[in-house]
């Protein structure tokens, strides 16, 4: 994939399963290439878009609050000329910030600035509560997915949608 | 008797999460709750025997909106304990800081959150599809609040470089230079926003506020300063910082996490930008005042609705100001003054966006914490906020609802309640009990 690669973790760490994003890059950060971008990112839209702005390859790690079993992962990709299903536009109570990230590819999309390919991982969580430790399933699950990311990017493989998440 | 619950949206453009509630009985409104959630009092038991060196990191995580401003209200109380004055080019550099914070958030609150409302969209990305430029100019006004933030604070999820005494590590002048070009463009964006949001049209909605601000002698006040009030068209008092616990009592209301603050006695007083500009219109920069006159701003703003045209005089304020102490910028001694561990009570309040942030820490021999109190602006705003919502819905309950509903949703805008941005929703809900024949205006 030609052009800059960056990786996005976006979360918070003082709500416990929402730090998911955040960990999975801090994880991965040391493991991918100098010339990868790694940012971390409260989920604010408009500094997404400027993040991963002239991109070839962004990658996001979020949190998730879809109802699914606490670590499940879920894989969704977007580009310019093909839109994906489409992100939860608003979150549940307990809430991550997927809104932000929708917002942000819906913002990147109609100012002309997504990267040539996004990939989304959102890590579904089981505690948002404000001072909540992560869950065991869940971190799990965090760390499988920066090995994945790391390992794709560190080999220059392109990422499916169907990669087997590698054991931890 | 008719019971009706109706859901008719939800606040989605609201930095923070929460849900608004309004009973209508026999056409008049019962109960309006503004039910938010904080997590200061977290924090709060989080700072409980700590290092006095600590609170600027741990506080800067409450808001991933306005981390400068817990950075520096928790500084300003442990160096009033440790005995560190923070003057010179060590202010400048706190200064720039929070200008860069209040570009940021100023910038992110207009173009995504608040102009949509008066053009008719329902999202940013709505009137981006139609007006990319002006998105385009609002995210570039951002991104330049953005590097000088970065610039002084250090690129990370917040800022890492600020300490209680100053800062890790000072800017070179030669860092600051790329940040000034920047800052050049975003002024010129800063006036043509100003212009911009001037012509609006306003809901005509005026509010008898009661304003609380910080004052301080030589500038608009944003870092530190004395507490100012303006009731009605009264000469302002005010108090020292140090007298806050005096005068502001929080109170817990049950529908709500956030606690609710009175001032000598009486609820429901205002923070933010038109309280600001209401205490200090006659500090701003020349040029921020020269926008303010041609935007038509008086001495005082009390239409909520017209705030969007105070933050962006209050954008070009903070780029004219950091530009002029960039221009004067000379790399201080050293990056940070001592602050030593000792036992006391200190207390710190700035302007963050949304209004006066007050901290105040009581701290044991050789420096731990043993009490921390947070008192952000939206807890002193809140009671105001559902006053404004009662006094716009009583006399429209014959709206059709989600006109209403819409209507709320803006005036909530209008103050962009901060609570803890984790997430971005405020579901609305209008329960209608009315008398048999009564109207049903579900």
């Amino acid at each position: 994939m030609a052009g800059r690669t960056v990786v996005i973790g976006i979360g918070n760490d003082c709500r416990g399963d929402d730090a998911a994003g955040l960990e999975a890059v801090r994880l991965l950060a040391a493991a991918v290439p100098a010339h990868v971008t790694v940012a971390l990112s409260r989920g604010d839209p408009a500094g997404l878009v400027e993040t991963w702005t002239g991109a070839g390859l962004a990658v996001v790690v979020d949190a998730a609050a879809s109802g699914a079993p606490p670590g499940t992962v879920h894989r969704y990709r977007e580009t310019p000329a093909e839109p994906g299903p489409g992100l939860p536009a608003r979150s549940p109570p307990t809430g991550t910030h997927s809104a932000g990230l929708a917002e942000a590819v819906g913002l990147g999309r109609v100012l002309g600035r997504l990267p040539r390919e996004l990939v989304v991982y959102g890590i579904e969580g089981a505690d948002f509560a404000v001072g909540a430790a992560m869950t065991p399933v869940v971190a799990r699950a965090t760390q499988r997915v920066a090995a994945l990311v790391a390992g794709r990017i560190t080999s220059r493989s392109p990422l499916s949608l169907d990669d087997p998440l590698p054991p931890v | 008797m008719t019971h009706k619950t109706i859901k008719v949206g939800g606040l989605s453009r609201v930095e923070g999460e929460g849900s608004l509630l309004i009973r209508v009985h026999d056409g008049r409104i019962a109960d309006l709750q503004l039910r938010i959630y904080e997590p200061p009092r977290f924090f709060e038991a989080l700072l409980r025997g700590r290092s006095f060196t600590e609170p600027p990191d741990i506080t800067a995580r409450i808001c991933g909106i306005c981390p400068v401003a817990y950075q520096m209200s928790a500084c300003q109380a442990l160096e009033s304990i440790g005995g560190a004055r923070v003057d010179g080019p060590l202010r400048d550099l706190r200064l720039l800081l929070y200008y860069g914070e209040w570009i940021e958030s100023h910038a992110l609150h207009i173009y995504l959150l608040h102009a949509p409302d008066f053009l008719g969209y329902d999202s940013g990305i709505a009137m981006a599809a139609d007006r990319r430029d002006l998105v385009e100019r609002g995210l570039a006004l951002k991104k330049a609040g953005n590097e000088l933030v970065a610039a002084i604070g250090g690129r990370a999820i917040h800022p890492v470089n600020v300490r209680v005494g100053g800062f890790y590590r000072a800017p070179s002048r030669r860092e600051l230079a790329p940040v000034a070009e920047r800052l050049e463009h975003a002024r010129d964006a800063a006036l043509a926003t100003a212009a911009w949001v001037a012509g609006f049209d306003f809901p005509d909605v005026e509010h008898d506020y009661r304003f609380l601000a910080l004052t301080h002698p030589g500038e608009y006040a944003i870092l530190s300063g004395d507490v100012a009030v303006r009731d009605g068209a009264g000469v302002p008092t005010g108090f020292p910082v140090d007298e806050w616990p005096a005068h502001v009592v929080e109170e817990q209301v049950p529908h709500s996490t956030a606690l609710h603050a009175r001032l000598d006695g009486s609820p429901g007083y205002l923070t933010g930008p038109l309280a600001r500009y209401a205490l200090n219109s006659a500090r701003l920069s020349p040029l921020a005042r020269q926008a303010a006159a041609e935007a038509g701003l008086g001495p005082v703003c009390r239409n909520p609705f017209r705030s969007i045209v105070v933050r962006a005089v209050e954008i070009v304020h903070a780029c004219d100001e950091a530009l002029r102490l960039i221009a004067r910028y000379t790399e201080p001694e050293a990056p940070a003054v001592p602050a030593e561990p000792r036992a006391g009570t200190g207390h710190g309040a700035s302007e963050a966006p949304r209004g006066t942030l007050y901290h105040r820490y009581r701290t044991g021999p050789g420096g731990s914490i043993a009490e921390a109190v947070i008192v952000p602006p939206t807890a002193q705003n809140q009671a105001r906020i559902e006053a404004d919502l009662r006094a716009l819905a009583e006399p429209r309950l014959d709206l059709p609802a989600a006109e209403l509903a819409a209507l709320c949703e803006r005036a909530v805008r209008n103050h962009d309640p901060c609570i803890s941005c984790a997430a971005h929703f405020l579901d609305l809900r209008i329960d209608r009990t009315d008398a048999p024949g009564g109207r049903d205006g579900g």
